[in-house]
């Protein structure tokens, strides 16, 4: 049964920005605010216990403590970010390390590399990326975020940042990647969420072209 | 199907008791009367067509649809009783809310709003489930615990006489508690014994407690575990967790303690 | 803000639970697959994530139910979910 919606008088969205119709994807609106989405309790792994690891499917692994990846080269890109639940924020600033860098590191140690990486996360959160959205400039592994440490409820001590995907690929609390031949779907991933995420193409949901 | 099919078990029955719950539809309220509880509360009480009926703690969810099609959805407790004809909402305005603003400060008789319900079946008390009732609010979590207890007051006299009721409320200042002057009212120790508590400011002259809900408080104003209340807590998450973990840690049975968080600042 | 103090309960899932299981939901009981746990829907932990919900068991934190509205389709996860007992009478 078709139902045409009854419009409630007087309600209107909060008023947005006026957005930059260049910056904003398709469906998007600007926050100024940063939204916390989460979906399980906030890990807070001391630094001490904390490590980074790049591994293949061979056994083959790169490893980082708190200190060693502290002592990377480092960035700190300044970039607009887009949920999939609608919100954008533009200009923000991180700092941390290229994922260019990490994966160099880890072939030089011996570590094969992949078509395809999965991202793992304290907590148990994943998500799968093609290797070449995490190279060539376009993904960090971020500790730093609007100049201070990187907030735990916002993904701290460090979360990977890959802004030219939907920021569920941006995963909070990321202890490693997994170097892989074949896709294998995340968390959203294989609850129907698109395998890839590009908001400029507005894809959403597996499906989406 | 055909007899002697195989693979087919025609042993097999439907279960004759099995009901689908009634299919939860929007449907567009009328606001009838709406009324200011605090200064940032309001109660909107609705004539919802074809309501089936509720049970004290359970909600609705409202949908607000813009012309240029922008959808927002949120769930609020029903406020009233069972007994009552019409559907009573309270909301609390949130400052940066997106909602709370339109239905606290735009929303007037004759207004229509889309609204689908009842829904829970965990956060809920009637009469019949017995008591005695111990009901824990914070901020806006005295909603549904209302609810409980208008539907109490509502029962006769023998059944009410059955299930003694305390009420437990923290709120920041006397203009932030809901109801305060009704609880005040309903209060009939020993049979239904009200208790305040302010966080922030209590009233001038106020001698009760001022200070958020511990266990020591929670141990006085409690039933003793062995008698086997009946616990409802409601509010701010925190303010939940911390409740029903002390209940527990008192020596309430977990099973005897129901909760409903309201999120950050309920 | 952390994010616990945002966080919800089965509860605040009862609409959504309503229209896939065409049943009330928050008082089924559900064992969970992480730990052996038994309790009422209506006390899993909801994590607010528009995304989709996500329901986790209160004492080991395995996701026992995940839904996701997709176009056309609801799509849930069980794995976490080992058994799960919904009252046919309210």
């Amino acid at each position: 049964m078709a139902h045409e919606p009854f419009i409630a008088r007087g309600f209107h969205r909060r008023s947005p920005a006026t957005p930059e119709a260049v910056r904003l994807p398709p469906g998007q609106y600007e926050t100024k605010d940063f939204p916390v989405l989460a979906a399980g309790p906030t890990p807070r792994t001391p630094l001490a216990m904390w490590d980074f690891t790049i591994r293949d499917s061979d056994g083959h692994s790169a490893r980082w403590s708190w200190d060693t990846f502290q002592a990377l080269p480092r960035d700190t890109p300044t970039v607009d970010i887009h949920c999939v639940t609608k919100w954008s924020k533009f200009g923000t600033r991180w700092e941390g390390v290229s994922v260019d860098t990490l994966l160099a590191a880890a072939a030089s140690q011996g570590v094969a590399s992949g078509l395809f990486v999965l991202a793992f996360c304290d907590g148990g959160y994943t998500t799968n990326l093609a290797l070449s959205d995490v190279t060539g400039g376009k993904a960090w592994v971020v500790f730093g975020y609007d100049g201070a440490a990187l907030p735990p409820e916002h993904g701290g001590p460090a979360r990977l940042l890959v802004p030219h995907l939907y920021f569920w690929k941006s995963a909070k609390w990321v202890r490693g990647l997994q170097l892989l031949d074949s896709d294998r779907p995340g968390f959203w991933e294989e609850l129907g969420y698109h395998g890839r995420g590009d908001p400029w193409r507005e894809q959403r949901y597996q499906g989406d072209p | 199907m055909a007899a002697g099919t195989p693979g087919v078990n025609s042993d097999i029955k439907a279960i004759p008791e099995a009901e689908a719950s009634p299919r939860l539809e929007w449907r567009v309220a009328r606001v009838v009367a709406v009324r200011d509880e605090t200064t940032r509360a309001r109660t909107l009480v609705l004539d919802v067509p074809h309501w089936p009926g509720h049970r004290a703690g359970q909600h609705v969810d409202v949908r607000l649809v813009a012309e240029d099609g922008y959808q927002a959805q949120r769930s609020y407790s029903i406020a009233s009783p069972p007994e009552d004809a019409t559907v009573a909402l309270t909301v609390e305005r949130l400052d940066d809310g997106e909602v709370s603003p339109y239905l606290v400060g735009e929303l007037r008789p004759g207004d229509g709003l889309e609204v689908r319900g009842p829904i829970g079946g965990y956060f809920v008390w009637q009469v019949a489930a017995g008591g005695p009732l111990l009901l824990v609010g914070g901020g806006s979590g005295i909603v549904p615990l209302m609810a409980m207890l208008r539907h109490h007051g509502r029962a006769d006299a023998s059944a009410r006489a059955t299930v003694p009721v305390r009420v437990l409320y923290s709120a920041r200042t006397l203009e932030d508690m809901i109801y305060h002057v009704e609880l005040e009212q309903l209060a009939a120790p020993p049979l239904l014994d009200v208790v305040l508590t302010f966080t922030r400011n209590a009233p001038p002259g106020w001698t009760g407690y001022r200070r958020r809900i511990d266990r020591a408080m929670l141990e006085a104003v409690s039933w003793s575990p062995s008698a086997g209340p009946h616990a409802y807590v409601c509010g701010p998450t925190p303010f939940v967790e911390s409740v029903a973990t002390l209940l527990v840690e008192l020596g309430h049975a977990p099973s005897l303690v129901w909760t409903e968080r309201f999120g950050p600042t309920g | 803000m952390q994010t616990e103090e945002m966080r919800l309960d089965g509860n605040a899932a009862g609409g959504i639970l309503r229209d896939v299981f065409t049943h009330e939901m928050t008082a089924a009981l559900a064992t969970c697959a992480g730990c052996g746990a038994l309790g009422p829907v209506g006390a899993l932990l909801e994590y607010g994530h528009r995304m989709g919900i996500v329901l986790r068991c209160p004492q080991c934190d395995t996701p026992v139910l995940r839904i996701v509205i997709l176009p056309g389709h609801f799509r849930l996860d069980c794995s976490g979910l080992l058994r799960l007992t919904i009252p046919t009478k309210p």
